[in-house]
């Protein structure tokens, strides 16, 4: 198996920049909730700010990843992994982008808004970063049973987002006056909602790459 | 997916068959249906006897003294290695194409009609329809009409192996074997001998050997893989270009071996 030496090492690191990527949605999920938690207003500027540099790192994998098919012309599994390092890079960018939107709830609850916020939030976010760390895993050994367990913990946070609406739809009723910033926080539950989404799309693109066939893990 | 072994009647029917060369086994039980109209690409590394397989479906190895074969080989329902065969009326029925175009130092014209004067057609207006018609389908007729009575050694390599496939087809064969057609040809003339293959199925069965992993891939409806004389994996090209269902095939259109 000597033959390709320089496609191998291009995949391999190729598959590293997804996985360093993977970790960076990961810490902007936690600094972002942090922030909310904290009405820390300058760390949600922080991540607001370095959300710029996912969508760089974005997109750089995405040049190496066409450069490769273009000048390697992979077929069947090396072009799979081609096809999801697109697709995944561009999972792991929206989940960015989902992290960034906590931030800037974050600024729009400001200081003092009174309100404590939700712990059901915190318990998504958790299983939200168990889903990352999961999804991770699933990509770098190719293991598709791991990536089946990501619907699980899919339907886990969904439940968990059900309740945390239901919830503060009933506190809209009772406090009027501070329907702005329940708001913002049921917008908060929707991105980590929308975060663990993206996740079992990485799932979903590792059982592509290795049967060969799409397969739906976020019903 | 399997539209090759199941809707579409099947030219050549090979059930077991084994060749050897003196003690070398080249064909160890080879199993595979060859549909009509379609092309079949053979693909392998060399040494694998993708060659000696294609030379075998128009007994061409059989020149060979110290060639061995068993089994099944049926052309059009009949098993040609058992029942004794017109080889000259097999040939007519099987034209062939290699690696260079090898035409015959005579005129364009004369290479065309080759085939169609040794058996026996002579009126000039009937040959003349044949190695116009011919020409034009491997669209070389625009090139050469007006030196026709030229060498055809004076044509560039891609024109050469046109030429040599209007002569195969002159004959109106069923089947057309390609023996690496393009490998000898820069990238315009083999893209212009793709695109003739893609039209030439309309009426022929073709079966073409190449380690153009990229060329199988775009021209060919269902792909055989042979690797130490045995058919790995055989099916509709688009699974084995996507799913191979053989660990070995992924590896060898991957560029992993060979």
């Amino acid at each position: 198996m000597v033959a390709r030496e320089q496609f191998q090492v291009e995949l391999t690191a190729l598959r590293s920049q997804i996985i360093s990527l993977a970790h960076e949605t990961e810490k902007m999920l936690e600094k972002s909730m942090e922030a909310l938690y904290n009405q820390d207003i300058d760390l949600a500027n922080e991540i607001i700010e370095y959300d710029k540099q996912l969508d760089e790192k974005e997109l750089k994998i995405n040049e190496d990843a066409i450069l490769m098919i273009a000048r390697q012309q992979p077929v069947a599994t090396d072009l799979r992994r081609l096809i999801i390092a697109l697709r995944i890079s561009s999972d792991l960018e929206r989940m960015g982008d989902n992290a960034k939107n906590i931030a800037k709830a974050a600024i729009h609850l400001g200081e003092h808004h009174g309100l404590t916020i939700h712990p059901a939030l915190n318990d998504m976010k958790q299983t939200a970063l168990k889903m990352v760390d999961l999804s991770v895993k699933a990509f770098e050994y190719e293991d598709i049973t791991l990536a089946r367990k990501l619907a699980e913990l899919d339907d886990l946070v969904d439940n968990m987002y059900g309740e945390v609406v239901r919830e503060m739809l009933e506190k809209t009723a009772t406090n009027p006056q501070k329907i702005q910033h329940i708001m913002q926080m049921a917008f908060s539950a929707r991105y980590i909602e929308r975060f663990a989404d993206h996740t079992t799309n990485v799932g979903e693109s590792i059982l592509y790459l290795v049967k060969g066939e799409t397969l739906d893990l976020n019903k | 997916m399997n539209k090759t072994t199941t809707t579409v009647k099947p030219v050549f029917h090979v059930q077991d068959m084994n060749l050897w060369y003196g003690n070398n086994q080249a064909l160890k039980n080879v199993h595979l249906e060859i549909p009509e109209n379609e092309v079949t690409a053979v693909i392998g590394p060399s040494g694998c006897g993708k060659s000696t397989f294609v030379k075998t479906l128009n007994l061409m190895v059989k020149r060979i003294p110290s060639v061995k074969l068993s089994g099944e080989l049926h052309f059009n329902g009949q098993n040609i290695l058992k029942d004794k065969v017109d080889l000259v009326n097999l040939r007519k029925q099987i034209g062939m194409i290699f690696q260079k175009g090898n035409p015959f130092p005579q005129s364009i014209y004369d290479n065309v009609a080759y085939g169609p004067r040794i058996h026996g057609m002579k009126r000039k207006k009937e040959l003349d329809e044949v190695v116009e018609t011919s020409l034009k389908q491997v669209a070389l007729w625009d090139e050469v009409k007006d030196r026709l009575n030229s060498s055809a050694l004076g044509l560039s390599g891609g024109q050469q192996q046109r030429l040599c496939i209007a002569r195969a087809i002159a004959t109106k064969p069923s089947v057309v074997l390609m023996d690496e057609p393009t490998s000898a040809l820069d990238p315009v003339s083999t893209l212009r001998i793709e695109q003739l293959i893609s039209e030439l199925k309309n009426q022929y069965t073709i079966v073409i050997v190449t380690h153009n992993m990229q060329q199988a891939a775009r021209i060919s409806d269902q792909t055989a893989f042979f690797l130490h004389g045995e058919i790995i994996e055989a099916s509709d090209t688009d699974s084995l270009f996507s799913v191979p269902s053989d660990r070995r095939t992924e590896d060898y259109i991957s560029g992993r071996f060979g």
